[in-house]
């Protein structure tokens, strides 16, 4: 513990340390030599291409992958044109850009996803360098080209490529220049000869570093911080100056004294930088340089690479890589020789503790007494998240523990979120992941969707899993979604048989909520396995899902069948529109008959839309009675009789040959009827056509033709009571009374007679009414003279029959003046009633 | 505006404020002023859940209905179409956008389907060249609407008619949907019981749509304990013998529609003093009738027999309370009599309108017409010659009665006497068709489809045992302190409700025969409970069941339903749902199909 402070190198006011993050896992032969090599920031995976520009077929160079710590991911060899730049993108894509302008896509398992060109004339002029870089926009690329132009592809998924304006002067290439993102904008500062130049999409404007010596001669080489906010020139006499990228502010210039231009240079700060710096390389020797003019030296024994990551910047040797970085000041706090910061008394009373030394409490008071105690356990806390050695972690988060005892109300959030993010850290910086992430690299910029995708990408599934279930994540946003991800490529796996693999993602899987099996069997048909497809399918809880997928198998008759599943009418309708438009009609009627449902529902949608398809669909049925009804309504949608007597016709022969005999008649009866409409609408202008039976009598009658509606009386079995109410109706009516008497005599009344007394006072005639009471049968006889007003014959009728109720009704419509017929009434009511 | 929602046991105004909050989204989504193009059948469920004070404050400065043609020029940045999805309804947007000004600035298109986007509509305006026109095309789901404080429809027309006779089962999708979201909003319902075959592919669908959201799970504790599915087809009688409640008769001879009357106005002439009442109103009166209406919900279940009763009680206390004032002395008394003045207003003005109303019922069920009506419907009930031409009938039809009221007692003969004698049956088809006329040939095949109208098959007439069992009718049933459901048929108790209430207590095992006697599979199922959300039952405290009626459901069986949940001892609630709300009439319409004539 007491060397934590070894490696620490004071700059200015501030420390920089280097701490070995792996031992590099590969062994290469030739070191980093002759390689073209990209490492991405975050952690991200190492490419590595030797030799890019062997062009002897014979011996293809080899494209190797590996994860920061060395573990080889893939390794193939490289087939298409010499390659001049290699790159990843934000999403962990490598970019290969070739001499010929084409950029070539790979994933983290070297295969192949797409290409795209850099433009027409490259292939001419050719690239001669190339950049890619990360924007808020996403991954773009930038290349110059032979005849010394410069294209930019801002972001890659949405390829526009802009051709910047020429560079006046420059030939061939120039000696430096670097891609910038200001204002929203993207442009490239360039160097050329002694000029400075920034390009935008329109101009090429020359500019001056403010305050750069007129001595220090061009720039030889130049770099952009993480952020793109700070700007590090290198002349060609060793001095650098540093300031803002929008060169509007100088913040040092300092003389390395170094006449090379350095291999590689990058910006190393942090946020809160205290003292940021810019580290150069040459072949044997890393300066770090501060704005302070201050500098630090390490020599260095092997050829390296520098990442610059948000925090420091990774220095990746063929044997180790080291995180060289400012050390955050929380840090410094703790652990500088002799502070007396509060976390670094806890530091010590803990240690004293654990001694079971009383210095402990001595320690402890002296941080009581200045009440900092809650200071003190945030110190310890936040510089465990700095530090990369679990064991310097657990010391510090056992003194916030041990400190956490002595107070009261103190939030245990920050405390808790941190051990749980050091335990997700520390495992996905094991070398056999090797994501070396730092702290602060973590929740900044890569939030924990992010982070599992990484993990998910690189197929470290279980690691995935155990991540989501420590940290709790909702099913659905977590394991669901590993599990997701993990079934595709399971679906990939060509060494499988279909059976094995739908029973392993279906153990896997189960009915993890969120995802979704139609998803699954989706990729897996991608891949050329519709059996598996299907398979998987079978597993999809939602049949409204399967439906799509199904349809674009063809499986139509499957898609039906789970459309008619899910109960969703509307599916089944777009799988019946689909299957029309698909299949020829006998096999489209043929599906639909074994799917009683579906059937039902076209012939909806054909009644309203198609009336002869479902004609059709009768046909095919031998549905007669439905076939009949169709005609029916047919009929009376023609515009001429002939026509609707017609459609009746073959509606009866549908209706026989349902054995309806019932419909076949009466349609019949119809036609007849129609007919007799037609006839006498044409020799009388009667007006009948369409009317019912009934109405057509009723007409008849009020035009006197009684002969006719006789007529009809009689050949249509018209039964006597309707006929009689009919007829009397009709001719009280007109007050046709005289007539009206001799029908009643005609024969007895089927509908009796106190139906044509109502009639006659119904049309105001009691005289006539009057006449058909005495025919009355003896139980309406009382109704009857109630009808036409006749008070006393009620009564009397009542008294006749002894019949208590009728006597009552008869009461009710006496009024005070019918004094005598109601003591009479009452007397008989008493009289009933002894009885 | 809606508080007589959150009265009830179960606050069905969650459900409302959800679908309010679902439509400002939408509104929302389309910025700047807009006119909205009505599918005219969605205006009165939409009334039910949002005013016109809710759009204007979203900017919807224009209504208009559709229709074919051009749509009326409106100084609007947006045109939103709310349309059911219907195809026919999409060739006449088409239509709409095809005739738009072509000089006039552009307008934004936006079409909302309710309840539920549909493929087949957005490729019939794709085929017609107008999806890309639209902006926005969305859905809303409005399944269920609540009407009442226990009361929720979906205000299906069509749904009876598309299950039994055109084995669409779309309805049925839409209901399991909507039982879904309310399962969202009042947790899962753990016990489901049905009968009947829809209500069997209602419950599978949410069996299975539950196993498809699973993980999304809802973690609120469930309000509802049971949900009972029943297939208007196992009760087809009920639906067809007039309602003798207060409210199931203002159904029967008014209508109500979306919790509106319109009444003849004469009796609501406004009778102020001083000046004589000569000009009569013209417009019919309209009225709202929910329980809001403090009166209105004292009365609307009760038989009509003892409404008069009811009113004439009211009216005492209601000038008692006017008398109040006499005795108020001191300022405090005056004050506190002042304030309770709109309130006693209001009580005043709804008796009047109240009164009004049963004056105007009691015309008609006075009538004798009504009298002999009831009195056929009551034998065919109680199984007086159901196996004969009944003679009221065929005068009914001599005299051209409507034909809606035939059917309704053809049908109801044949539902009591388990079909009729071919020769009965055919007797009678043919009297309404030489009568009515031939074309209804459609509609008597279509009744005979739906089982309302069937020849008696060999098997006996099992109606009587299920009478029995089942006590369907009571010869005593008291209308004015009802002691059982049958007071709402003034004798006959509801089969659906009997059905109901016998689940409740004792159980279906009791009636296992009658139940094998009705059409359909009954069925039991439970779905599982997140574990902690089980209820604790307080001591006395109520169940609460959900009766879901599928293919309608009448005033006068939720009357009886709310009469079981007052009864003290049924320890059981019930909340009611259906696809639409309907009576013998609206019904019996629904199945009728009416080709019209091309014949100059």
């Amino acid at each position: 513990m007491a060397f934590i402070t070894a490696n620490w190198n004071p700059l200015g006011d501030a420390f920089y340390r280097k701490t070995e993050l792996y031992e590099m896992f590969w062994s290469l032969r030739d070191g980093l030599r002759d390689s073209l090599i990209a490492a991405a920031p975050y952690g991200g995976p190492i490419a590595l291409l030797r030799e890019p520009l062997r062009r002897s077929p014979s011996t293809r160079p080899q494209l190797e992958i590996y994860s920061a710590s060395g573990v080889s991911i893939t390794s193939f060899p490289w087939k298409s044109g010499p390659v001049v730049y290699l790159g990843w993108s934000v999403n962990d894509e490598l970019l290969c850009v070739q001499e010929d302008g084409t950029v070539l896509i790979y994933d983290l398992f070297g295969s192949f996803k797409r290409h795209f060109s850099m433009g027409q004339e490259v292939v001419q002029s050719q690239v001669l360098e190339a950049k890619v870089f990360h924007s808020p926009y996403g991954t773009g690329v930038a290349i110059v080209t032979g005849s010394s132009r410069f294209t930019l592809a801002t972001n890659i998924e949405d390829l526009k490529l802009r051709r910047l304006p020429e560079v006046p002067g420059l030939q061939g290439r120039p000696s430096c220049w670097a891609v910038l993102t200001q204002d929203r904008q993207t442009k490239v500062l360039v160097s050329s000869g002694p000029e400075l130049y920034v390009l935008d999409n329109t101009s090429c404007t020359a500019v001056y570093p403010p305050g750069l010596s007129p001595q220090a001669g061009s720039i030889v080489h130049m770099s952009v911080s993480f952020s793109y906010k700070y700007l590090a020139l290198f002349t060609e006499t060793g001095r650098l100056w540093t300031g803002l990228s929008n060169l509007q502010e100088r913040l040092s210039e300092v003389d390395t004294k170094q006449a090379a231009t350095p291999r590689q240079m990058v910006w190393c700060r942090r946020p809160r930088s205290q003292q940021p710096s810019v580290v150069l390389m040459w072949d044997r020797l890393l300066l770090v340089v501060g704005s302070c003019n201050d500098t630090i030296q390490f020599p260095l024994e092997d050829q390296s690479v520098l990442v610059g990551e948000l925090d420091g910047v990774r220095i990746i040797s063929s044997s180790s890589q080291e995180l060289l970085q400012e050390v955050p000041l929380v840090c410094q706090d703790i652990f500088k020789i002799a502070s007396m910061a509060p976390g670094a008394l806890l530091l010590e009373a803990h240690r004293e503790y654990e001694k079971s030394s009383q210095k402990a409490d001595e320690y402890l008071r002296e941080i009581k007494e200045q009440n900092v105690l809650g200071d003190a356990v945030r110190q310890c806390v936040e510089a465990a998240a700095h530090e990369y050695d679990p064991d310097t972690q657990k010391a510090l988060m056992r003194a916030a523990s041990f400190g956490k005892c002595f107070l009261t109300e103190f939030s245990p959030d920050q405390f808790v979120t941190t051990c749980r993010e050091l335990r997700v850290l520390n495992a996905v910086r094991e070398s056999s992941v090797g994501m070396p992430l730092t702290h602060t690299q973590y929740p900044a910029l890569m939030t924990l969707q992010v982070l599992i995708d990484r993990l998910v990408y690189r197929q470290f599934y279980p690691l995935a899993i155990e991540v989501c279930r420590y940290l709790k994540i909702p099913d659905y946003q977590g394991v669901s979604r590993v599990l997701k991800h993990w079934a595709s490529c399971k679906v990939q796996q060509k060494d499988l048989t279909d059976e094995a693999i739908a029973r392993a993602v279906c153990a896997k899987v189960g009915d993890s909520p969120g995802v979704s099996y139609s998803d699954i069997a989706a990729k897996a048909y991608e891949c050329g396995r519709p059996e598996l497809a299907i398979k998987l399918l079978d597993f999809e809880a939602r049949s409204g899902q399967q439906v799509p997928l199904l349809l674009k198998m063809k499986r139509s008759q499957l898609a039906l069948s789970k459309a008619v599943e899910s109960g969703d009418t509307d599916l089944v309708y777009t799988v019946v529109t689909y299957l029309k438009n698909e299949m020829n009609r006998g096999d489209f009627f043929m599906t639909l008959r074994n799917q009683p449902v579906a059937l039902s529902l076209y012939r909806q949608f054909c009644k309203l839309q198609e009336p002869q398809t479902l004609k059709d669909l009768y046909n095919q049925d031998d549905d007669h009675q439905e076939l009949g009804n169709f005609y029916v309504t047919s009929s009376y949608r023609d515009k001429r009789l002939e026509g609707r007597l017609a459609q009746l016709q073959s509606a009866v022969d549908e209706y026989n040959k349902a054995k309806n005999d019932f419909a076949a008649k009466a349609t019949e009866e119809e036609m007849r009827l129609l007919r007799f409409q037609r006839k006498l609408d044409d020799e009388k202008g009667a007006g009948l056509l369409g009317l019912s039976l009934q109405a057509t009598m009723e007409a008849l009658m009020s035009l006197g033709l009684h002969k006719q509606a006789e007529q009809l009386y009689r050949d249509f079995r018209v039964p006597d009571k309707r006929y009689w109410w009919l007829k009397l109706k009709s001719l009280a009516e007109k007050e046709q009374w005289e007539e009206l008497e001799k029908f009643s005599k005609s024969k007895k009344s089927p509908i009796g007679y106190l139906a044509f007394v109502e009639v006659c006072m119904k049309n105001n005639n009691r005289h006539e009414a009057k006449k058909y009471v005495s025919k009355v049968t003896p139980e309406q006889k009382v109704k009857a003279h109630l009808a036409v007003g006749d008070l006393e014959g009620a009564a009397d009728a009542a008294i006749e029959r002894k019949n208590e109720a009728e006597m009552g009704a008869v009461l009710s419509r006496c009024s005070a003046s019918d004094r005598l017929l109601m003591d009479k009434l009452n007397r008989a009511r008493v009289t009933a009633a002894k009885k | 505006m809606a508080a007589h929602l959150s009265y009830g046991r179960v606050n069905l105004n969650i459900l409302r404020e959800a679908a309010r909050k679902e439509l400002r989204e939408f509104l929302d989504k389309c910025a700047g002023s807009k006119a909205i193009v009505w599918d005219e059948y969605l205006t009165g469920p939409f009334g039910l859940i949002a005013q016109y004070s809710l759009l204007k404050e979203h900017e919807v400065e224009k209504m208009f209905t559709l229709k074919s043609g051009r749509l009326p020029s409106a100084d609007v940045k947006n045109i939103i179409f709310f349309v059911r999805p219907r195809l026919e309804l999409m060739d006449i947007i088409a239509q709409n956008i095809f005739s738009e000004d072509k000089l006039h600035p552009a307008r934004d298109f936006h079409i909302l389907f309710v309840p539920r986007r549909s493929m087949l509509c957005e490729q019939r305006l794709k085929e017609q060249g107008v999806l890309g026109s639209f902006v926005n095309i969305d859905e809303y789901i409005l399944d269920l609407i609540p009407f009442d404080g226990d009361l929720l429809s979906m205000e299906y027309e069509s749904a009876f008619r598309e299950c039994y006779l055109e084995n669409d089962q779309t309805s049925l999708y839409h209901t399991a949907k909507g039982l879904m979201t309310l399962q969202a909003l009042y947790g899962t319902i753990p016990q489901i019981f049905g009968k009947g075959d829809c209500a069997r592919h209602v419950a599978n669908m949410m069996l299975r749509m539950k196993r498809e959201f699973a993980g999304t799970q809802n973690q609120i504790l469930p309000v509802f304990d049971t949900l009972l599915l029943l297939d208007r087809n196992v009760d087809l009688l009920t639906p067809l013998a007039t309602q003798l409640t207060y409210e199931g008769l203002i159904d029967e001879i008014y209508g109500i529609n979306n919790g509106y009357v319109r009444l003849p106005p004469e009796k609501f002439a406004q009778k102020k003093q001083g000046e004589g009442s000569k000009d009569l109103p013209t417009e019919p009166k309209k009225l709202q009738l929910n329980s809001a209406e403090e009166l209105y919900a004292e009365i609307r279940d009760k038989n009509f027999n003892a409404v008069g009763a009811a009113l004439s009680k009211k009216a005492k206390i209601i000038s008692a309370a006017f008398e109040e004032r006499h005795n108020a002395k001191t300022v405090g008394e005056i004050k506190q009599f002042v304030s309770q003045l709109p309130h006693m207003q209001a009580a005043r003005s709804s008796l009047a309108n109240h009164t009004s109303v049963a004056e105007l019922i009691k015309d008609i069920t006075t009538s004798e017409a009504f009298f002999d009506n009831l009195t056929v419907e009551q034998e065919f009930m109680t199984g007086v010659d159901t196996d004969k031409v009944n003679t009221y009938i065929e005068d009914c039809i001599a005299q051209k009665d409507p034909l809606i009221k035939i059917l309704r007692l053809v049908s109801m003969q044949s539902v009591c006497n388990n079909g009729l004698k071919p020769k009965v049956l055919d007797y009678y088809k043919r009297e309404i068709l030489q009568t009515y006329g031939y074309e209804h040939i459609l509609t008597l095949n279509n009744l005979e489809k739906a089982g309302l109208l069937k020849p008696q098959a060999g098997s006996r007439n099992n109606y009587p045992t299920i009478r029995k069992t089942l006590k369907l009718w009571m010869e005593d049933a008291n209308e004015q302190n009802p002691n059982d459901i049958s007071y709402v048929y003034s004798g006959y108790a509801p089969l659906s409700i009997r059905l109901t209430q016998v689940l409740a207590r004792p159980g279906w095992r009791s009636i296992e025969e009658v139940l094998k006697m009705l059409p359909g599979p009954h069925f039991e199922e439970r779905q599982q409970l997140p574990s902690g959300l089980h209820k604790k039952r307080q001591q006395g405290e109520n169940r609460t069941t959900l009766v879901f009626f599928l293919g309608g459901v009448t005033y006068a069986e939720i009357a009886a339903l709310r009469f079981l949940s007052q009864m003290e001892d049924s320890g059981m609630e019930y909340i009611i749902a259906t696809t639409k709300l309907i009576n013998g009439t609206t019904w019996v319409k629904s199945l009728m199909d009416r080709p019209e004539s091309q014949i100059p």
